[in-house]
């Protein structure tokens, strides 16, 4: 039986966060930015399965659990403020969010 | 055979800050339904007393020392003390909100609640002996923190606040929790000690540290950087500070930056500290960046919160200069320099948070014009937190830095001590042309000055007597640093 190498899915985590990164820095949309960082949050979860298969141990995936849920009570608040702006400001865009400056 | 009453009551002293403060957090959830909105005060007094309650748990951890729930928390002299700092800067941002939120009309019980929650998450980090844990806590304290920046919610700069700090703060969490991960692959585990043992048996078979394990490092570096505001990831903190609620500011500057640095020294001094200091240069590199940073855009602010903002980047900076001593005495350094920060800079945020009256219209230095003629108390106050940040002898301040330099120096870290004394030469131009205007400017006509209410007149009290007592008997607490610097190794 042929088995997918560890390594794959550490590469593929990477990317994945990576990806996350980019569209973090580059989208303008606060929805879009909520999304980049909740596939930053899953390339994590996805490197801690497969550091627990590689250890063989069963901590790894535990912290998926803990991740999961922090990121929900994450997006729960971010959502409630992304609201607060929408009603005050009438935008999303990230830019135009912008009183505050050096 | 069955040993479940006395681990458990163990289990529960050492975590009984964060119990207590979470079952007070969750009693004024529930209770806030039922209050009129006239007596919601009553569920601030309530929250003091949670705060309070608090520093009695840390009572029981002190009297039962040791590893609690499978070892994921710590509860030794270096989590005791880190606990009192950042509950006693709990207390005195309770204490200094209540009149704010009255003026703001905002006073809500969830905003108590959340205080409560937020500091149960930095106990929890000063006390991680685990990394999973030390993420837990951050984000604890770190979601009750989005929130309560954007508590005044019809103010267009509060949101503004909320959402930079959110949307930074969930990408920094990010890196840290990548950074955990990577740690966790090249050591087999999370627990801060035994990544030490596995860290030093790498060293011993292969003569160095996995790549992937210095990444890990490197990753969490910028995570929890991110929370105690060093450079390059400090852009959103001015931000963020200035568009807070004052007493949220306040407990901004002080809690978070205390716990998580405790958690960084954990992870950088005993997980890190077997392999070598390889982290040396990186915290160097930050140190200088940070108090340049700090401290140049301070002196072209005209706004003092915002001024302060970057001020607190600047000491963020000392503190960094403490931490790359990679010493018991730069621990101790750092942990007294903690504690003196917190009275200063939560004293300093309440007095701003008094003047800036209704809608924190009042922030600019032109205001604070003959402060010193009108409220003579309130001047003095404010000047002793000023001086105390800048450095000035007899102040906690001063003795924090000194310790901090004194440490560097013992470890031959010269060029970043003498970097770090030119910054603070240059920091008085900042703090001492406030007090000139204090004292020396002709106050603006229109402006009638509001009575300090005793709550926060208690609080102001408190914070100025910490700062004096921090600066003239210094002995007791450095010494409680010494010991807690020399616990966080011990098995």
């Amino acid at each position: 039986m042929s088995v997918v190498p560890v390594s794959y899915y550490l590469v593929l985590s990477a990317i994945l966060f990576g990806l996350g990164v980019v569209a973090f820095v580059f989208k303008r949309n606060i929805i879009t930015i909520l999304m980049a960082i909740e596939l930053m949050l899953n390339a994590v979860n996805l490197a801690f399965v497969a550091f627990a298969r590689a250890w063989a141990q069963l901590d790894g995936l535990v912290f998926v659990f803990f991740v999961i849920v922090v990121a929900a009570a994450e997006a729960a608040v971010g959502l409630a403020i992304v609201i607060r702006i929408y009603q005050n400001r009438q935008t999303l865009n990230i830019e135009r969010v912008n009183l505050l400056k050096f | 055979m069955t040993p479940f009453p006395s681990e458990q009551i163990e289990n529960f002293h050492r975590l009984a800050p964060e119990i207590i403060l979470c079952a007070f957090g969750i009693v004024i959830m529930v209770a806030d339904a039922f209050v009129q909105a006239a007596h919601k005060r009553a569920l601030g007094w309530l929250a003091f007393i949670g705060a309070l309650g608090g520093l009695l748990g840390v009572h029981f951890m002190a009297h039962d020392p040791g590893n609690a729930y499978s070892n994921l928390i710590r509860a030794d002299s270096f989590s005791i003390f880190v606990h009192l700092v950042v509950m006693g800067a709990a207390a005195l941002a309770i204490l200094g909100s209540f009149n704010y939120l009255d003026e703001e009309n905002i006073q809500r019980g969830e905003y108590y609640a959340l205080v409560l929650f937020a500091t149960a998450g930095m106990g929890i980090l000063a006390g991680a002996n685990e990394l999973v844990t030390a993420f837990i806590g951050l984000e604890m304290s770190s979601i009750s923190t989005y929130v309560l920046a954007g508590f005044r919610r019809k103010a267009i700069k509060s949101n503004e606040a909320s959402l930079k700090y959110f949307v930074l703060g969930s990408f920094a969490t990010a890196f840290f929790l990548y950074g955990i991960a990577m740690v966790y692959g090249a050591t087999g585990t999370t627990r801060i000690d035994l990544i030490a043992d596995a860290l030093q048996k790498m060293m011993a078979d292969q003569g160095q540290v996995a790549s992937l394990a210095i990444l890990g490092l490197a990753l969490m570096f910028v995570g929890l950087g991110f929370k105690v505001v060093v450079a390059p990831f400090q852009v959103y903190a001015p931000d963020v500070y200035e568009g807070s609620p004052t007493p949220v500011t306040a407990l901004l500057a002080s809690g978070p930056k205390a716990a998580t640095f405790a958690v960084m020294l954990r992870i950088f001094y005993v997980s890190f500290g077997t392999a070598g200091n390889f982290w040396f240069w990186a915290v160097w590199i930050s140190a200088v960046l940070t108090m340049i940073v700090g401290n140049f855009a301070a002196l072209v602010q005209t706004n003092v919160k915002r001024m302060l903002a970057y001020s607190s980047i600047a000491h963020a900076g000392y503190i960094l200069v403490a931490f790359a001593a990679g010493t018991d005495i730069g621990i101790a350094a750092v942990l007294f320099y903690l504690a003196a920060y917190a009275l200063m800079k939560i004293g300093a945020f309440l007095v701003i948070a008094h003047l800036g009256q209704p809608g924190e219209k009042r922030l600019e230095i032109t205001d604070y014009a003959g402060l010193g003629g009108r409220q003579p108390v309130l001047a003095i106050c404010f000047s002793l937190f000023l001086l105390s940040l800048l450095g000035l002898p007899a102040t906690g301040g001063f003795l924090g830095k000194l310790f901090a330099f004194q440490a560097a120096l013992d470890s031959k870290v010269v060029w970043l001590v003498v970097i770090a004394a030119i910054n603070s030469v240059i920091g008085a131009y900042y703090y001492l042309r406030v007090i000139v205007a204090m004292y020396f400017w002709e106050p603006s006509k229109e402006y009638l000055p509001s009575k300090v209410a005793p709550t926060l007149a208690f609080a102001l009290a408190i914070a100025a007597v910490g700062t004096l007592y921090l600066g003239i008997f210094p002995a007791r607490v450095l010494e409680l640093a010494k010991v807690a610097a020399d616990s966080i190794y011990l098995r």
